[in-house]
């Protein structure tokens, strides 16, 4: 029992690149264990899936055809009938929306430890995981007890798998419970005037602003440089500015020429929607904010002292 | 029906800090009600407002210092207030199925039809109790909900998951159930004078785990922090250095070097 079991994400017929990268962090675990790599493909077009998923390193790929996307439902019957079927005691899978709706409950149900959002780990003889705290202001290691975890991994910190394996793939039936719990469609937010990924120059305004009648500071800025103006999530939570302004995880993925972050930390699910843009440049009060680790160019200072003199500039 | 709200107190890390050990140094810290949790204690007391709540109660897993937190959210509107701490959380970090079974028993005792509580707590960041929690109760369950519609004749609550990349999961879930809440799913209000007030005279029922049953083995974590260290800034930005006129006027001229004018 030191095989190892990922579970693939897709949505809309796209297998999602974490799960690529889940790939290669469960075949790192599997060889330190000694064990094989299994992979799992539930829903949806699931021999495509398959296909798509076999890369090089992974020993077997099992399939279950049950409905089209994701249903927690679906995902915890399949996972669990495959850790009963397999060798797999272990469960990597991608530490996304669907991700935290189903391995909390696969962890819960057979009593294994969990642990959320790792950014990377080392086993010898046990399993140390580390991931980020407070913010991403420290990061941890963590110690986990036994040999059967369930991990969910974070994206864009493994390398996705590459090449061509030659997997074993076998589709696996299930029988589904009744579930209280029926997906009923999807809806496309965010649309509107503008398309923020169309944006050459993008001005981008997060928590620092402080308050709504702050903003006008930064809309001044981005008429003043010809930019589209942009934010991270907070002020789209706050509703200061429409959904279709987001940039990250949960809004959209940005690339434009120049990116200026004024007042945005860099939380992980804002650098996701950005850190693609050709230039970045930071202005934040904290030298240590996250938001520095990606910028090309930063000031650390007073947004209301610097925004105004920059208009000045281009005034 | 009655409404069962998750509330933790969260810590937050000053600007400058101090690390000790496997920790943050205590001075170091500010401790806050979870700002996901916020949103959790506002669609709760707009149910109640809407006559479909009955009760909302609250649970948290804190020490006596989680109190004043915890009257927040009673100013806010909740009717009262369950806190469980015991000597066997001093131990050390506590893992999901710790929590996990704390709040079972809170859940037993209480009989909620639905349970809310914040998506993830801001400092440990986990993002699994709330799913966790309902396999373990037998409830339905829906993570990442940023819309919420209950119709209670029904037993159903209509929500909307928020997926990645703009694309919203609408799903109906039977109730009784858990949900994890997102931010931006309503405007937690600010606890008016009257509600503060009014908060004093509510009831906190503080708890042990031999009050509720459970033992220090229930609540043993299978998680140990090793250890704790500022991560390595792998910056490599040119930063900007003088007064914000200076520093405005680089800018200015590096923007403009890529390109950016009006």
């Amino acid at each position: 029992m030191s095989d190892v079991l990922v579970v693939a994400e897709h949505r809309r017929g796209e297998i999602r690149d974490v799960s690529y990268e889940a790939v290669t962090a469960g075949r790192e675990l599997a060889d330190a264990r000694g064990g094989d790599l299994h992979v799992a493909a539930i829903a949806g077009d699931v021999d495509a899936f398959a296909e798509d998923l076999n890369r090089e390193g992974v020993d077997a790929i099992h399939t279950v055809g049950n409905g089209e996307e994701f249903d927690h439902n679906v995902y915890q019957t399949a996972v669990a009938a495959l850790l009963d079927r397999t060798d797999a005691d272990t469960v990597v899978t991608p530490n996304s929306v669907n991700g935290l709706d189903y391995a909390p409950a696969v962890a819960e149900n057979r009593g294994i430890p969990l642990v959320t959002d790792a950014i990377g780990f080392e086993y010898d003889g046990g399993l140390t995981v580390t991931r980020e705290m407070y913010g991403s202001k420290v990061e941890t290691t963590v110690d986990v007890d036994g040999d059967r975890h369930v991990l969910t991994i974070r994206g864009g910190e493994w390398p996705a798998a590459e090449g061509v394996g030659d997997a074993a793939v076998e589709s696996v039936e299930v029988d589904l419970p009744e579930s209280g719990a029926r997906v009923t469609g999807f809806e496309e937010v965010g649309g509107g005037d503008v398309d923020i990924a169309d944006a050459e120059v993008l001005v981008s305004v997060g928590r620092g602003i402080e308050e709504e009648e702050n903003l006008g500071l930064v809309e001044d800025l981005a008429d003043a440089l010809g930019a589209t103006l942009s934010s991270s999530r907070p002020i789209v939570d706050n509703g200061w500015l429409p959904k279709n302004r987001q940039v990250g995880q949960s809004g959209k993925v940005v690339t434009p020429d120049v990116y200026i972050a004024i007042g945005i930390s860099g939380a992980v699910q804002h650098v996701a929607g950005m850190k693609g843009s050709d230039t970045i440049v930071a202005v934040n009060t904290d030298p240590n904010a996250p938001i520095f680790d990606i910028a090309d160019y930063g000031v650390v200072g007073d947004l209301f002292e610097v925004v105004p003199e920059l208009i000045d500039e281009f005034a | 029906m009655k409404v069962l709200v998750t509330v933790k107190e969260v810590a937050e890390a000053d600007d400058d800090f101090a690390i000790e050990g496997t920790d943050i140094a205590e001075g170091d810290l500010e401790y806050d009600l979870n700002e996901w949790d916020d949103y959790a204690v506002e669609a709760a007391v707009q149910l109640a407002e809407a006559g479909i709540a009955d009760e909302v109660v609250t649970v948290t897993v804190g020490p006596e210092r989680a109190e004043e937190t915890i009257r927040m959210a009673l100013a806010k509107g909740a009717d009262r207030a369950v806190r469980v701490w015991d000597d066997a959380f001093e131990e050390g970090f506590s893992d999901v199925a710790a929590k996990v079974s704390t709040i079972e028993a809170v859940v037993e005792a209480e009989d909620p039809d639905l349970v809310l509580g914040g998506v993830q707590a801001a400092d440990t960041g986990f993002g699994a109790t709330g799913v966790a929690l309902a396999e373990r109760i037998g409830f339905e369950h829906a993570a990442v909900v940023n819309d919420l519609e209950v119709d209670a004749d029904a037993g159903v609550a209509h929500v909307h998951r928020e997926l990645e990349g703009g694309v919203e999961e609408l799903t109906d879930v039977d109730l009784p159930a858990v949900l994890t809440v997102q931010t931006g799913l309503n405007e937690p209000r600010y606890a008016s004078l009257r509600g503060i007030r009014q908060a004093q005279r509510k009831e906190i029922d503080a708890k042990d785990l031999g009050d509720l049953g459970v033992t220090a083995g229930d609540v043993e974590s299978a998680l140990d922090i090793t250890s704790m260290y500022e991560p390595e800034s792998e910056s490599d930005a040119e930063m900007i250095e003088g007064d914000a006129g200076e520093v405005a006027g680089r800018l200015a001229e590096l923007l403009r070097d890529k390109g950016v004018s009006a």
